[in-house]
């Protein structure tokens, strides 16, 4: 198991949901999980928020950086309204949050959410490459690994999780590189290609940073594919149904991985924390323009709005994926209804 | 009929007791020598490795050769040098948080799970603090404050705790509706006592597996934090800081990516070689599943 996932596969308890009686009122679960998001995102915005705040020292100062000169320090203060008292900022900057609002970038002349706008594509399509590529791979690996437990192909796949969660993403992206651009010239070396610019130059460059990307997330799913397909594949009905003739690709298919599918998915929300830490470093590896170079760039500016913006969106990506894969269950297995 | 002696029945030596369990674990006993090899060169790092400072201008980006084993950096550096002392700071970091955040968590999940009245508002906020990602929350506590090993230890601690305290919670959970706690708590125990003999027992077998993934997880965020120009001050080696600082040279000097990251995948396979095999042994339950 993925290291700090290790909750993945023994907590799938689907959170506090009250069984209601059968057509139930999906739109009212829907709402009622949407405002149970509210306290968990209510939380992270003043974490952000404290995390300026906690800082020792004037923050201030520490933003302007070791050569900043008071007039500096002063217009950094009054930019961020720390002058005021502490409660007042808050309010003002949850306000502000609440109508999309994320501030003003203290580098660039621009506000936080349009620049968070421009570089959202080259993200996007990392993201959507290696989500979709790496669910499929995943799946099918776990799958035959289950299928042909105790096997060559059995080891073969655990050993390659095992690995996939310990090569980080940098160094997978580096060897990538120089084998398949340096060496064998087939792929770009780094950049972006918007996908304006047609389909094919905009995947030539998506191949590797997808690679390297989706790696770890691969071993994840693999792992809990196969551990709940080897607890599915020893339930009776499966041996019934080997017994009256199902021929073994449906059986797999359409009788067993079906009924895996729910822990599947809670991995393949959980996971996509990896996918977002990844994104960062990825972006980094192959110099693509997108919201993980924002904030690494933001890093070395202190700009700080760019900093707590790009988490806030993070944030709460990750928790709208996780409200995705709840709501997944009813349609996943008839059994769970609300 | 002198009796011969029954020959002692052979006590299995130590050795033999080793053998056997190696036999029967073959991933704690792989991953743990690997680590503690590494563990090793770490301690003895001063002896067995030259400056990691030195700067030679003449001596640059010149590939392995015998008196550079693993070939020189941009600067002229020793990347041999490097490469060992780099493994301090991973050791280092991947231990202290693993620490740090079982310490925090295993409070945090005791009470949490203990006293029905702190679960929700505690587990809201763990909820909120685990949909942080963990790289940026470090990013963003280490660039606001001044370098250093223990703020890159605080920082990657603080996204870790809240995994510790699911775990924990969801133990004492369990453990406290069992017949024992009904009797201890009808015998008068106070829930102080209860706490620390009844329920922190059960929870020692999860938290050493779980340990250990933390561990590997950290020594990850720790690389691509350096790598990221937002972990230890620069002057301290680091394998991820070695891999930021030559990635323009990867064409034509690629020793200098090759070994450090080498070496970082070693470790972290290590770790999780060893947590692996630690859950097979410790928790039987998930040792089947996965």
């Amino acid at each position: 198991m993925a290291p700090g996932l290790a909750d993945a596969g023994t907590d799938t308890e689907p959170n506090s949901h009250t069984p209601v009686d059968n057509q139930a009122d999906m739109t009212a679960y829907i709402a009622r999980r949407l405002f149970s998001m509210l306290p968990v995102v209510a939380i992270v915005a003043m974490f952000v928020f404290l995390l300026l705040h906690l800082a020792p020292g004037d923050p201030a100062a520490i933003i302007a950086g070791d050569n900043a000169t008071p007039q500096n320090i002063a217009q950094i203060r009054k930019a961020l309204g720390l002058d005021e008292p502490l409660w007042q900022q808050f309010l003002v900057w949850a306000g502000s949050l609440v109508r999309g609002d994320l501030g003003k970038s203290m580098f660039w002349n621009e506000s936080v959410a349009t620049l968070i706008g421009q570089r959202a594509e080259p993200t996007i399509s990392l993201a959507a490459t290696t989500l979709s590529v790496a669910v499929a791979l995943a799946i099918t690996m776990g799958v035959t690994a289950a299928a042909k437990a105790g096997t060559a192909i059995d080891r073969f796949v655990m050993g390659f999780a095992v690995l996939g969660f310990s090569v980080p993403v940098f160094v997978v992206g580096y060897i990538l590189i120089f084998v398949f651009a340096i060496v064998l010239k087939w792929l770009p070396v780094q950049g972006y290609t918007p996908i304006a610019e047609g389909l094919a130059p905009w995947l030539r460059n998506l191949v590797l940073p997808s690679v390297a990307l989706g790696l770890a997330y691969v071993a994840l799913i693999a792992r809990i594919t196969r551990a709940t397909m080897l607890d599915v594949l020893a339930e009776d009905y499966i041996r019934t149904g080997r017994a009256k003739g199902v021929a073994s690709r449906p059986l797999l298919l359409k009788h067993a991985l079906k009924n895996a599918a729910v822990p599947i998915v809670t991995v393949i929300g959980i996971g996509i924390a990896l996918l977002i830490g990844g994104v960062v470093i990825t972006e980094t590896v192959f110099n693509i323009p997108g919201v993980g170079r924002l904030v690494v760039d933001a890093i070395a500016r202190r700009d700080y709005p760019i900093i707590q913006g790009v988490i806030i969106v993070f944030s709460g990506i990750y928790v709208l994926v996780n409200l995705l894969v709840d709501l997944s269950y009813t349609l996943l297995d008839p059994r769970i209804r609300y | 009929m002198a009796a011969v002696a029954e020959a002692p029945r052979a006590e299995p030596s130590s050795l033999g007791q080793f053998r056997t369990f190696a036999r029967r674990n073959p991933t704690i006993v792989a991953g743990a020598s690997l680590l503690l090899f590494i563990a090793v060169i770490a301690v003895i790092a001063g002896l067995i490795a030259g400056d990691a400072q030195f700067m030679n201008p003449s001596d640059r980006l010149h590939g392995p050769s015998a008196a550079h084993w693993f070939g020189t950096d941009n600067l002229g550096r020793d990347v041999y040098a490097r490469t060992v002392f780099g493994s301090r700071i991973s050791l280092v970091v991947g231990v202290a948080v693993a620490t740090v955040s079982i310490i925090f968590g295993l409070t945090i999940g005791l009470v949490a799970g203990y006293y029905r009245r702190l679960d929700a508002p505690v587990m809201r906020l763990m909820d909120g603090l685990m949909a942080i990602p963990a790289i940026l929350l470090a990013i963003a506590l280490v660039s606001l404050n001044k370098a250093s090993v223990g703020i890159v230890v605080v920082a990657i601690s603080i996204p870790e705790i809240p995994r510790v305290v699911r775990l924990v919670r969801s133990v004492v959970l369990t453990t406290r509706e069992q017949p024992f706690i009904e009797a201890a708590i009808g015998g008068g125990s106070r829930h102080r006592k209860i706490i620390l003999r009844h329920i922190l027992p059960s929870t020692i077998a999860p938290l050493i597996v779980q340990a250990t993934y933390v561990m590997a997880s950290a020594i990850l965020t720790e690389a691509a934090l350096s790598f990221l120009g937002a972990g230890v001050p620069p002057e301290i080696p680091t394998w991820g800081n070695m891999i930021a600082s030559s990635r323009l040279y990867l064409a034509s000097a690629p020793w200098t990516i090759f070994f450090p990251g080498t070496c970082l995948a070693l470790v972290v396979l290590a770790v999780n070689l060893m947590g692996d095999g630690l859950r097979d042994r410790l928790d039987p339950r998930l040792a089947r599943r996965m």
